[in-house]
């Protein structure tokens, strides 16, 4: 197991083997957004209090769960490349950001247009929104902390450190910021509750589409790192050698 | 001036050593021992990687690949060990131009956990005595680079890393500076220094190491 | 180590003082910011007693920001920083050292204008002493959580804007419930909630933000 996680921590290795997950791991992703898009924009029941809004829901909510997701993985990679100095981890959290980022302004404008037919208004100070919008600042904070660094290797580890101290704060952000809702809640603001109460009819497609969702950041980690080892290693004989044969 | 720990197999030793700065590469395998009573010249045009070498030497950056190694063991491993037998004078002196050079030197102490040793005594040996009391601000350069060589004196360390030790100084610190780096070797330590003017040592072994550009 | 960080301490106190300019800088800036707020909303008494908490404490985030900078880079520029990370002592505990001398100087005044600055908000004496009581344990964190900012980004030339971005979210959690405080005090409620959660913030940034710090130092230098 050992050997096998070093292995692949070798960036020759991981992009022999990513290339050969990357095409299963595309198509799988494409199938399950076909099927839970599908299923959950058209197939789905309507919510009896919603009605068809509900189903920004099927966007939303795998948006939210990935964009936090995103984050722990970059954190999580980059305490591996601070403390093991496994380079191929700080590629993956490079790798990460942008994609978290963007998690994050999906589930801000689906939450946002689920807001206006709800509450009336594109953006209310709800909970959930405001922590999202925090996240956004995070992940802006990281990539703007790495592109500002000229040195890849400090870039990295600086970055680290910093998605470190996010992971760090995001629980104490989240519990402030649901305790600063209900002190302020209004009487008109609902937030949205998706909690083990969904019907079964909306669950499942609900669930494909989280899977989906997951599956789709795989994909384009892989990709994405791919593409930095390329670039990082475009010295070493392998790429040279890869280039000459393509 | 009690050197550290005596320890006669506690030598520095550089293995494999490869470094960039941004995305060039320096210099690649590199690797050198330097034992107690030597001296280890660093010379090079400018941008062949001197001062990344001596920086990596004393910890402060991180080699590509290889490391250095201290009485044999990595020197990330035994961090604190080592920083209390180096003393390094890098580019910039490292005192305070607000605080009076006594003042900067009673901190240099504390850092490495000493009393107050007899620093008027050290400030007369680096041609500054009667300048202790005023800030480091109104020095001449050469002045602050001898407030900076003050803590060589100030601060007993066996091994003693010097980026360009005699900027701005004039002869007679030269020879000040000098004769302080063959005390230093004869009582048994070592030192790594680059120069770009002749470095005249009467005692001790001194090596000589040419990074060249294509390395 | 004990007297390597009291060194460090009464050296950058030393410093302080002899920059005494430099300290009043964020302290009148944290003044205009406050009074900026009556002339551009309007200056009913009323309104500004229940926005003022929140105000007082958005200002004191901006001026504690103005000042971070001054914590590493002149360390940084003169080259004290690389004698800092070079010595025997460990560099979480010299970097705590600085944290507090730089906290004493620059979040302890703003800590002590804070009731100058309620009485222009209009603010009631429970609030005042609620935002007393806040600022006291939340300048620390923020002392805290802004050096890890400044340790990462004292290497490169401009970081003032990259530093706001970096450190402004993190200090969400105490702006939240130092303001939410002031509120509470006006309003006749126990503050003990909200103080004791920031104080529990300063514990977690006591223990993880110098070891942060160093790391971040460490990287900078490199």
């Amino acid at each position: 197991m050992w050997v096998w996680f070093h292995k692949l921590g070798s960036p020759r290795h991981f992009y022999r083997i990513s290339g050969r997950l990357l095409p299963w791991l595309t198509a799988l992703a494409v199938g399950l957004l076909a099927v839970g898009l599908a299923w959950g924009l058209v197939f789905s029941p309507p919510d009896y209090q919603q009605g068809e809004t509900v189903r920004i829901m099927y966007i939303h909510v795998p948006a939210a769960v990935m964009s936090m997701v995103v984050y722990a993985v970059m954190a999580a990679a980059g305490f591996v490349y601070l403390v093991w100095r496994i380079k191929l981890a700080d590629l993956v959290a490079a790798a990460s950001a942008p994609v978290g980022a963007w998690f994050t302004v999906l589930a801000l404008v689906t939450g946002s247009l689920w807001g206006k037919p709800m509450w009336g208004t594109w953006w209310a100070w709800d909970a959930r929104l405001t922590a999202e919008l925090i996240l956004l600042f995070l992940y802006l904070g990281y990539m703007a902390l790495y592109n500002a660094i000229e040195d890849r290797r400090s870039a990295g580890r600086a970055a680290a450190v910093l998605a470190l101290v996010g992971v760090v704060n995001l629980p104490i952000i989240h519990y402030s910021v649901e305790w600063w809702y209900t002190l302020h809640q209004g009487p008109t603001t609902r937030g949205m509750r998706i909690a083990g109460t969904v019907h079964p009819d909306m669950r499942y497609p609900l669930l494909t589409m989280m899977l989906a969702f997951g599956v789709y950041y795989a994909a384009v980690l892989l990709k994405r790192t791919r593409c930095l080892v390329l670039e990082t290693e475009r010295d070493s004989a392998w790429v040279r050698e890869l280039v000459k044969t393509t | 001036m009690t050197p550290g720990p005596e320890s006669p197999s506690c030598r520095l030793e550089a293995v494999d050593l490869t470094c960039e700065r941004g995305d060039r590469r320096l210099f690649a395998g590199l690797g050198f021992a330097l034992n107690p009573g030597e001296a280890l010249i660093v010379e090079g045009a400018n941008g062949a990687g001197k001062t990344t070498l001596l920086r990596t030497l004393c910890g402060l950056s991180r080699p590509v690949a290889g490391s250095v190694r201290w009485c044999g063991e990595d020197i990330h491993a035994i961090r604190p060990e080592f920083n209390a037998a180096l003393n390094y004078v890098g580019h910039q002196p490292g005192i305070k131009a607000d605080l009076t050079p006594l003042e900067n030197l009673r901190v240099d102490l504390a850092l490495h956990g000493l009393a107050r040793g007899d620093l008027m005594d050290i400030l007369d040996r680096v041609g500054l005595y009667g300048f202790e009391d005023v800030p480091c601000r109104t020095l001449s350069a050469g002045q602050r680079r001898r407030v900076a060589l003050a803590r060589l004196l100030a601060v007993p360390a066996r091994l003693w890393i010097l980026d360009e030790p005699f900027t701005a100084i004039d002869r007679d610190g030269v020879g000040m500076l000098c004769e302080a780096i063959d005390a230093h070797l004869a009582a048994g330590g070592l030192a790594v220094l680059t120069s770009h003017q002749a470095v005249e040592l009467a005692h001790g072994r001194v090596g000589r190491l040419t990074l060249g550009r294509a390395a | 180590m004990w007297r390597a960080m009291v060194s460090v301490v009464k050296r950058d106190l030393l410093l302080a003082v002899r920059h005494r300019s430099e300290l009043v800088n964020p302290l009148l800036f944290f003044l205009i910011v406050v009074s900026l707020f009556p002339l551009s909303l309007e200056p009913d008494p009323r309104m500004l007693a229940t926005i003022g908490g929140g105000v007082i404490w958005v200002a004191a985030l901006l001026a504690g920001m103005l000042a971070l900078d001054a914590m590493f880079r002149p360390d940084f520029e003169d080259g004290t920083l690389e004698q800092l990370v070079l010595s025997p002592q460990p560099v979480a505990a010299l970097a705590l050292a600085k944290v507090f001398a730089h906290w004493l100087v620059s979040g302890l005044p703003l800590m002590l204008m804070a009731p100058l600055l309620g009485v222009l908000m209009n603010l009631p004496g429970e609030a005042m002493l609620a935002l007393l009581a806040t600022l006291a344990v939340g300048t620390p964190v923020i002392s805290l959580v802004g050096a890890i900012g400044v340790a990462l980004t004292v290497g490169l030339r401009r970081s003032g804007v990259l530093l706001s971005l970096l450190v402004l979210p993190l200090y969400i959690p105490v702006l939240i419930f130092g303001a939410a405080a002031a509120g509470d005090a006006a309003a006749g409620q126990s503050i003990a909630g909200p103080v004791l959660f920031i104080g529990a913030m300063l514990v977690l940034a006591l223990t993880l933000a110098p070891l942060a710090i160093g790391a971040a130092l460490r990287i900078s230098l490199e």
